[in-house]
């Protein structure tokens, strides 16, 4: 089990600021999700800790800085799974998850018979075997999906970065997704980080929230802090009303502002 | 799920059907053209060639030493060059992610054929008496300086960005060198049939010396080429992806870019502009075995060598004594294949 740290990190394009002074700790083990409106710095928060965007500040993983590391050491350490990851057409989905192995083989190397066997666990754990062999472009966004989630668990990385996982997804697919995620997190003990839209879901599966306003953190501790009416209609702009279920659910449900005529 | 069924073995029979494919055009390439000894001769003599094995073919001195000295060097060499630019062209496709790129298009054969342009209107008889012919050297320098400049001021302009802005550079150096050398070639009407054969290509000429002159780069830029072809397959998810996964992006293409030109450089030095085949070999190579560079740069290396073998013949025979030059062969049998592929990948794309 393997914490993360962020310490005072910022990310920036050019000028424009994406992600101010970002503190917080994840514990081992931990589900952080990121929300707050588009902008708002989610994505290029993890993409700084994927090591993808450069940025101030320290990211360390059980206390020791990441940005020391290689990149294949800091890969095995952090999976990243992208909001719209990019999946060639003609790719087989079992070469695809073979991509996650690369933090393990050498610059001039070959994938071992232990690399392929972590796969083929992989691609029967999360129940890929029928469509093992087709090619990517053939396959439904859900089979995608999981192929995508397929990938980071062949990484093999204690941490996982998700960047809006379910968004392309339907209410059936999210859910699966979701599961699987919170699943394997318990199975193997992974701390998981992701970003997310939708805030029921967002907090009915992460530990803790954190809400994120234009690069700056505003709000974080367990949903029934952060998802307020007030908070979200003074971040988002939006009018909601949101509801406690008997088992604690928190759940955001939008108002109509215009009334029926 | 058993850990063999990870890595796809379908289609795994293409390699040995390569090497049969190049022995086949190897030989083929052997028996074709004039004044040697008779095709079904070649055979024999060929096999007499090797240790241990004493045939008599039956050839005379004269057709032994015109299969020899004049056919062998220039299958050979069409088979080295054909080798060269396909696999240089696949990897280029892979480290830009982009199915109609190879090396020309960052300024390889516009920079050569400056630098022989340069070399031919400096008077390239006055060097007859040299102990080396200059404009090898000219060429191979003029292409490599072209990339250079290509990558500097692609690289001065966020080409880590975008692979596109290197590409763009690439098009505005081949544009320039094309000025400069046609502005030359105005100035000198007298050697431009000399520029333009030397710039269709031709391996009429080739001899055991050229195939020695080349083959040390080639061998180093392929035998880089293939070792980087795990991490092509790497970088297909795109350079974001790659990165997160541990790959070192910048460092790889640079890598197979430079790898990729030195040894493109030096075949056109010898060769000449051959156009085409570094796209259609390995497109040919995805339609038939796939898209994984796995298998994609070891079988571009063989087909591709074939490919320049068999391209070679017909420019020997169709207007003979006189030679078509290859670099005319290879666009007619290119453009229309190139066509065909373009048709067939938008119908297998979707």
């Amino acid at each position: 089990m393997t914490s993360l740290a962020f310490v005072d990190v910022s990310v920036k394009y050019g000028s424009s600021t994406a992600v101010q002074g970002f503190t917080d700790t994840v514990r081992p083990g931990e589900w952080l999700c990121l929300i707050g409106p588009n902008g708002a710095g989610k994505s290029s928060l993890l993409r700084s800790a994927a090591g993808l965007v450069k940025h101030e500040g320290g990211i360390l993983v059980d206390g020791s800085p990441l940005h020391l590391r290689s990149s294949r050491r800091r890969a095995a350490l952090v999976a990243h799974v992208p909001q719209s990851p990019s999946m060639p057409d003609d790719m087989t989905a079992a070469e695809y998850v073979l991509l996650g192995r690369n933090p393990y083989v050498g610059y001039f190397g070959s994938e071992t018979k232990h690399d392929r066997m972590m796969v083929a666990r992989v691609i029967e754990r999360l129940d890929l075997e029928h469509f093992a062999n087709r090619r990517l472009g053939t396959l439904s966004g859900g089979e995608r999906q999981r192929l995508v989630i397929a990938r980071a668990l062949a990484q093999e990385a204690p941490i996982m970065l998700l960047d809006e996982p379910t968004s392309a997804l339907d209410i059936g697919h999210q859910q699966q997704a979701l599961e699987l995620v919170d699943s394997l997190r318990r199975e193997h003990g992974f701390t998981v980080v992701s970003a997310m839209h939708d805030l029921t879901l967002a907090g009915l599966y992460s530990d803790r929230l954190a809400l994120l306003h234009q690069g700056h953190c505003v709000a974080t501790g367990p949903a029934e802090q952060v998802l307020k009416a007030e908070t979200l209609s003074e971040f988002y702009g939006v009018s909601v009303s949101v509801h406690q279920e008997p088992d604690g659910t928190v759940v955001v449900v939008p108002r109509r502002t215009v009334p029926l005529a | 799920m058993l850990p063999e069924q990870v890595r796809d073995s379908e289609r795994s029979w293409w390699m040995p059907l390569a090497c049969v494919l190049l022995a086949i055009a190897f030989l083929f390439g052997a028996m074709v053209g004039p004044a040697g000894p008779d095709w079904w001769r070649v055979p024999a003599e060929l096999l007499n060639r090797l240790p241990f094995i004493d045939i008599s073919s039956g050839a005379t001195e004269l057709q032994s030493t015109v299969l020899w000295q004049i056919r062998m060097p220039r299958v050979v060499l069409a088979g080295i060059v054909g080798a060269m630019l396909s696999i240089a062209g696949a990897s280029y496709q892979g480290v830009f992610r982009n199915p109609l790129v190879d090396p020309y298009l960052l300024g390889v054969a516009a920079g050569a054929g400056l630098g022989a342009t340069v070399i031919i209107v400096a008077g390239r008889a006055s060097s007859s008496s040299w102990p080396i012919d200059p404009l090898p050297i000219a060429a191979f320098a003029g292409g490599l300086v072209a990339v250079m400049i290509t990558y500097s001021v692609g690289a001065a302009f966020g080409a880590a960005k975008s692979s596109a802005t290197l590409v763009l550079a690439g098009v505005a150096v081949t544009s320039l060198a094309t000025a400069i050398q046609t502005f030359m070639l105005q100035k000198n009407t007298d050697v431009v049939r000399q520029v333009y054969s030397w710039i269709l290509g031709r391996l009429s000429s080739a001899t055991w010396h050229d195939v020695r002159l080349v083959l040390p780069y080639v061998i180093v830029s392929t035998g880089v080429l293939l070792w980087h072809r795990r991490l092509l397959d790497v970088l297909r998810v795109g350079d974001d992806e790659a990165q997160s996964l541990g790959a070192r992006v910048d460092r790889i293409r640079l890598t197979v870019v430079i790898a990729a030109t030195l040894g493109t450089a030096a075949v056109v030095s010898v060769s000449g502009l051959i156009g085409f085949v570094g796209i259609v070999v390995p497109h040919l190579v995805r339609l038939l075995a796939g898209s994984s560079y796995r298998r994609i740069l070891p079988l571009t290396v063989l087909l591709g060598a074939a490919f320049l073998i068999v391209a070679d013949i017909p420019g020997r025979i169709l207007s003979d004594p006189a030679e078509t030059p290859i670099g005319v062969v290879t666009a007619f049998l290119g453009a229309p294949f190139f066509i065909i592929v373009l048709r067939s990948r938008q119908g297998a794309s979707r």
